[in-house]
């Protein structure tokens, strides 16, 4: 049986969206939570906000995801919704509908690398 | 009583090994942050309950982990390791000029004075300062920018700066080592460096006496005799007298002077140890047999030590923050190995037992004396 998510972010206002984000198990150890999270963003939900937003809920993320001083995605994490692959996408194109509506997570992903 | 805590760092997360002053039987804590790379664990000398730790992946980068009760709990602390100023090029494998870029962090060195001090040694080869216990982290940019660090350049495990000394005598006086560029001396905290690499000679450089541009895998020094350093480089053991002014090779009778972990005697500044390798392109132990050599005379004179180790069909490695002693009386030495092994001595070296046989493989061994 999964998890329920746990919902962390910004208060919820009129421009708020909730966001549904998986992360790598690492990560989950790291940022202390054992399933799906939930973070609200505010105003426009692209990449660049959501990760603004998920790092602001679990300061523990910082640097694991992004470089803490240029913002670029480390090279060994991925970025997936709804079966595309997003990691190269702008950062500031907003995510896909069906991750704005909830109907699919955002997931960040550890690269395969090695055997 | 009197004990001893064993910080291990492995591949796959850290353990935290305990035992009276026997030091027979242990307890086992671990793994704390299983799956992640604990390249390094030490604890403060002045709050023996404070230890750092560097988690890091080449996934999800570098965390610098924080105990305030002996290892039990951890809380996650400061992990942005910046560069300051202009980041210059150092050479790559092939000779060619590559910026400098940061991965990881190898050592962590709290100060002798203050629990909330604490150095860092950095990928690509770099030294931090937090002052207030590990939330914070500033470069020491004046080594990285030495100069002569365009002439810097990896060994197999990277460029790494790892091996920190802080001066037990004089606060001003820090030794540090980076592999594969040399060892350098500061004498005013950290403002400025100098190479200490007189009286190295290295084959792997085209310049075999050149000022910089040697791997230099470990130096250690006892806190009696400060200006004696020891050092295990990839080739050859060397010892100074005047704090690295001019190096002498002590590794003469030895099978072999490959190696990386040397250290020394918590009682005697002239006993040392190091575990000899076969060479650079087979990184284990010679015949298959787990010798650990000591001198007892300030390196005149080495003598294996197998009491208790596997002398058939071993072929590890130890790498080199994989070895310390503590401070009871009776030393103590331990090292772990790439098989994740980790051996202790009560008796000086004189016989080994495994603490644990079944690691994952071992990046570094520290112990604490426990009053």
């Amino acid at each position: 049986m999964s998890q329920p998510a746990e919902t962390r972010g910004a208060a919820v206002t009129a421009d708020a969206t909730t966001i549904r984000v998986t992360l790598p198990a690492h990560l989950r150890t790291i940022a202390q939570v054992s399933g799906e999270v939930q973070v609200e963003v505010p105003g426009a939900v692209t990449q660049r906000a959501l990760l603004d937003a998920l790092e602001a809920a679990y300061p523990n993320l910082r640097g694991t995801i992004r470089d803490q001083s240029t913002f670029k995605r480390r090279a060994f994490v991925r970025f997936y919704a709804c079966e595309e692959d997003l990691s190269h996408e702008p950062p500031d194109d907003p995510l896909p509908d069906e991750v704005l509506k909830g109907k699919e997570p955002f997931m960040v992903i550890g690269a395969m690398a090695g055997g | 009583m009197s004990g001893v805590r064993v910080l291990v760092g492995t591949r796959k997360g850290a353990f935290v090994l305990t035992a009276d002053g026997k030091r027979k039987d242990w307890d086992v804590s671990g793994p704390h942050f299983a799956g992640w790379e604990m390249y390094h664990l030490k604890g403060s000398p002045v709050e023996p309950d404070r230890i750092y730790a560097s988690q890091t992946s080449g996934w999800f980068g570098q965390l610098i982990q924080r105990s305030d009760d002996g290892g039990k709990s951890w809380t996650q602390v400061g992990g942005k390791f910046e560069y300051e100023g202009k980041v210059g090029d150092h050479l790559w494998y092939d000779g060619t000029p590559r910026p400098w870029e940061f991965k990881r962090i190898w050592h962590l060195e709290p100060s002798l004075t203050d629990p909330d001090v604490v150095y860092a040694g950095g990928e690509d080869a770099a030294i931090f300062r937090s002052d207030d216990g590990g939330q914070e982290w500033a470069e020491l940019p004046s080594l990285r920018q030495h100069g002569t660090a365009q002439d810097w350049q990896p060994g197999a495990g990277g460029m790494c700066l790892h091996t920190i000394i802080l001066d037990p005598i004089d606060p001003q006086r820090i030794f540090v080592a980076i592999s594969a560029a040399g060892a350098f001396r500061s004498d005013d905290a950290g403002k400025t460096w100098k190479p200490i690499n007189k009286g190295l000679l290295s084959g792997e450089i085209p310049d075999p006496d050149k000022e910089v541009g040697h791997c230099v895998h470990r130096i250690a020094q006892h806190p009696a005799r400060p200006d004696t350093l020891y050092m295990q480089k990839h080739w050859d053991v060397m010892r100074t007298d005047n704090a690295g002014d001019e190096w002498y090779d002590i590794g003469d009778s030895l099978p072999t002077d490959f190696g990386f972990p040397i250290d020394v005697h918590a009682h005697e500044p002239d006993t040392v140890y190091i575990v000899p390798i076969k060479s650079d392109s087979e990184h284990f132990v010679p015949d298959g047999q787990l010798k650990v050599y000591r001198s007892r005379t300030g390196g005149k004179d080495w003598e294996p030590l197998t009491n208790g180790l596997p002398q058939k069909d071993c072929y590890h490695n130890i790498l080199r923050d994989a070895m310390a002693v503590d401070k009871l009386d009776d030393c103590g030495v331990y090292f772990g190995t790439s098989g994740g092994q980790v051996y202790c001595s009560p008796d000086s070296g004189d016989s080994w037992s495994a603490i644990v046989r079944d690691l994952p493989a071992v990046l570094s061994v520290e112990v604490q004396t426990l009053s």
